[in-house]
């Protein structure tokens, strides 16, 4: 049972880890692909549009690789979670439902008129499609946040007769004031992603001394959006999330600080190592009291530790929560660093000549991916061990008709396949950041330079 | 009453799924034989090209509505089928990923493999599909809680102790493979010119035969494995025009395709599947998973549903939700109505 049971966890855990891999970038590439088709509306600069239709060959190989990933999400509700659907069903089928019928139906609709219908729709319509895209991908977010954040902070049903969950009131569920914070830091979480992502492109492009007009327009659009989103990140959304679960889940707040001993000015670790079997911190680095600031804005306040909870309501991996809580907060704080130098240097006009920022802005282009990746690791190892926060224990809802056997083989099909995906979404990508943006205005002619998605 | 209607709710969309997934299915169980240059190829992917991917949005809003509508049968069905579900998922997988990458990359080892990747995904889905149907109608080993769980073969018979896949279960496979290669052979005719066009005309009117021959075939297996069928039928006579729909389109799909109007034929087959399914529905409503255990044990629409509040809220986001995407539909197919144009932008 156990080993099933862990195999159920793991799998969900790797396909969705993977998944949101290429989500995070969507969400991020759908805003900035829609603020660069805008520009080029109202300047009417077709550089605006090389630059945007560049952007959708990337988008278009990333969606694609988070559609096919996405499906198998939706499916293992139900393969490898039973008894959670069979409870729950009645509730959160709500918002799965909705984002079929209200996100996907409008993503899958426009995307195809984004990258293909430049031509027929005309300036106005294209650019409307893209806002399509846009606005598609962030309630396709919204929509799973919510179904996220009724597991965090289950509102608006009751109990029945037999035990099983019953929606009471849609708004509630739909509009849960967990969701609403949550999809706020999450969504800006893609947009540093992209930020990111796109400033990478434009530095990387400039250290080599090729496209530099459009290094420039990539630089300065990535950087802006970047150097806001990576302050929202932090305040006002990381804050208000961190406020929430202080108030609604103390003791994961405890385990994601390894505090284990209830106490007034409690410190937040910067560094070190918990020892949860000795219930203390090694190698400490700390501030004093900013634990207790954080949680409820005064330096002496009482923050409840581990001590104050029975142990079988414990996170089930303190260490692990601990850390991706550490490495999300970590990162974020480099990248306001790194944004806010580059985005200095942009207002003194000084960023394309400063090469230390341009390489730090290159390098820095992976590590959204690991903060998105640590950031919702602290949200579902901190739900542990529930899987539906105060109601129902994850132990309880896996398919306990399905043996160990068979999600082993599931989970390892999901590895070989998934491995080749990466290897090939990476490649593909690389191809079209090789061949950078321009040339593509006659795409629709097989007598492009180099082949095309259009081709 | 709401169970009902979201069960008929969950029908149609099932009923949409299978018409629109199953032309660009049916496009790619084809697309080795109808196509053969690389020009040809292009234009059978074109001919699904902007629509596919929102044809399988259906199969994803079905799913979503058939979870919050029908929790148990969701739960049950989806962890009984373990694994042919996992197996539809990699072949999705594959599918998409060779829609999307194949034209990327102008080479004589990237295309022709993805092709074959894409054939081949197509072909499996068909019959993986006709499986789960037949699986349906025999019903699985229910327990007290409403749950099972099925190898994938044990010794091919449709007995008590059955596999997801026995003779008449692959029988219905096969079915599904022959009805999807009609159905997708219509379609590429239709969307497309010359060469392409007159070899999927052929195709078509072979895989005709195929269809009528095990449309009597699979009926008779049908009726005598699932004696609820012919109950259903004998209670209520209106349902025969269920089966008599899907007679009548079968005689279009031959009445039209000699006489080269391959939209007509195309529309009659679609037609033709809606009549089959709905016959299918019919025949073992209220049940929506069969026991073959012991019948009582089997899960209905009374025993599945959610409670009322849900089901009457859920109207509330489901009638806006599906005319706006309705919408969507009427606007992509028009804009994309006639036949295949390669210099415009696309695959």
């Amino acid at each position: 049972m156990d080993l099933a049971l862990d195999l159920h966890r793991f799998h969900f855990a790797f396909t969705i880890t993977f998944h949101y891999l290429f989500v995070q970038l969507t969400l991020g590439l759908a805003l900035l692909i829609f603020l660069l088709k805008t520009l080029a509306l109202k300047t009417g600069e077709e550089h605006y549009n090389e630059a945007a239709r560049f952007w959708a060959k990337i988008f278009a190989v990333n969606f694609a690789l988070g559609v096919v990933t996405g499906i198998p999400m939706e499916f293992q509700f139900g393969t490898n979670w039973s008894r959670f659907s069979k409870a729950a069903g009645g509730v959160i089928g709500h918002t799965l439902a909705m984002e079929g019928l209200y996100a996907f139906f409008l993503e899958s609709s426009f995307l195809g008129l984004l990258l293909f219908g430049e031509k027929i729709l005309g300036r106005t319509g294209h650019w409307l499609a893209a806002m399509a895209v846009w606005l598609g991908s962030w309630l396709s977010g919204y929509l799973i946040v919510a179904t996220n954040a009724w597991m965090q902070r289950p509102t608006g049903y009751r109990l029945g007769a037999n035990g099983e969950i019953q929606l009471e009131s849609w708004w509630s569920l739909v509009f849960n004031e967990w969701a609403f914070w949550q999809y706020t830091h999450t969504i800006t979480g893609g947009v540093i992603t992209g930020a990111f992502v796109m400033s990478g492109v434009g530095a990387l492009y400039l250290l080599l001394k090729k496209h530099e007009e459009f290094a420039r327009t990539f630089l300065r659009l990535g950087v802006t959006v970047g150097i806001i989103a990576s302050i929202v990140a932090l305040f006002p959304t990381g804050d208000q999330q961190g406020m929430l679960v202080a108030r609604h889940q103390p003791a994961t707040l405890a385990a994601m600080e390894a505090h284990f001993t209830t106490g007034e000015a409690a410190p937040m670790f910067i560094l070190g190592q918990p020892d949860v079997e000795r219930k203390k911190i090694d190698n400490p680095f700390l501030v004093p009291g900013m634990l207790s600031f954080i949680t409820s804005k005064r330096w002496d306040a009482e923050v409840k530790g581990l001590d104050a909870f029975p142990q079988d309501q414990w996170p089930t991996h303190i260490p692990l929560l601990y850390y991706s809580f550490h490495i999300m907060v970590g990162l974020g704080t480099i990248f306001i660093a790194v944004m806010a130098l580059s985005f200095l240097q942009l207002r003194r006009g000084r960023l394309f000549e400063t090469r230390p920022l341009l390489w730090a802005l290159l390098l820095a282009a992976p590590l959204p991916y690991v903060a998105n990746t640590a950031g919702w690791m602290t949200a579902e190892l901190g739900r542990q061990p529930w899987l539906i926060h105060g109601l129902m224990r994850t132990a309880e809802g896996s398919s306990a008709h399905v043996s160990s056997g068979n999600a082993m083989f599931t989970l390892l099909g999901f590895m070989g396949m998934y491995t080749l995906l990466l290897m090939l979404g990476l490649f593909m990508i690389w191809r079209e950041i090789e061949h950078g943006p321009g040339g593509h205005a006659a795409r629709e002619s097989s007598a492009a330079p180099a082949p095309a998605v259009g081709d | 009453m709401l169970p009902i209607l979201w069960f008929w709710i969950v029908a149609v969309m099932i009923a949409m799924y299978v018409v629109l997934d199953g032309f660009d299915l049916g496009a790619g169980i084809v697309h080795l034989a109808v196509a053969k240059t690389d020009e040809e190829r292009r234009m059978v992917l074109r001919s699904i090209g902007p629509v596919w991917d929102g044809n399988e949005v259906w199969l994803l809003a079905g799913g979503g509505t058939l979870y919050f509508a029908f929790p148990p049968l969701y739960a049950s069905s989806f962890s009984g089928f373990y694994l042919p579900l996992m197996m539809v998922l990699w072949l999705l997988i594959l599918r998409g990923t060779s829609v999307e990458f194949r034209s990327h990359i102008r080479n004589a080892v990237w295309r022709p493999m993805w092709d074959v990747i894409f054939s081949l995904a197509s072909t499996l889905l068909a019959v993986f599909f006709g499986a789960a149907l037949g699986n349906v109608v025999r019903g699985v080993p229910l327990n007290k809680d409403g749950e099972f769980f099925l190898p994938l073969w044990t010794n091919f018979q449709p007995g008590a102790d059955a596999g997801i896949l026995d003779w008449y279960t692959i029988l219905v496979g096969v079915f599904s493979l022959l009805t999807l290669t009609q159905h997708g052979a219509l379609w590429v005719a239709h969307k497309t010119e010359n060469a392409v066009q007159e070899r999927s005309r052929r195709t078509a009117r072979l895989a005709w035969y195929g269809v009528v021959l095990l449309t009597v075939v699979v009926t008779i297996a049908s009726f005598s494995i699932q004696p609820k069928l012919a109950e259903s039928f004998a209670r209520w006579p209106a349902g025969y025009v269920f089966p008599a729909l899907a007679v009548a389109s079968l005689a279009g799909v031959f009445v039209f395709s000699r006489k080269g109007e391959d939209g007509k034929a195309f529309l009659a087959s679609a037609l033709y599947i809606v009549g089959m399914l709905t016959s299918v529905v019919f025949g073992v409503f209220p049940m929506v998973l069969p026991a073959n255990s012991d019948p009582s044990l089997s899960l209905t629409i009374y025993n599945a549903s959610a409670p009322e509040y849900g089901l009457r809220v859920g109207l509330g986001w489901y009638i806006p939700g599906a005319l706006i995407a309705a919408g969507y539909f009427w606007f992509l197919y028009r804009r994309f109505a006639g036949k295949v144009r390669m210099e415009a932008e696309g695959y």
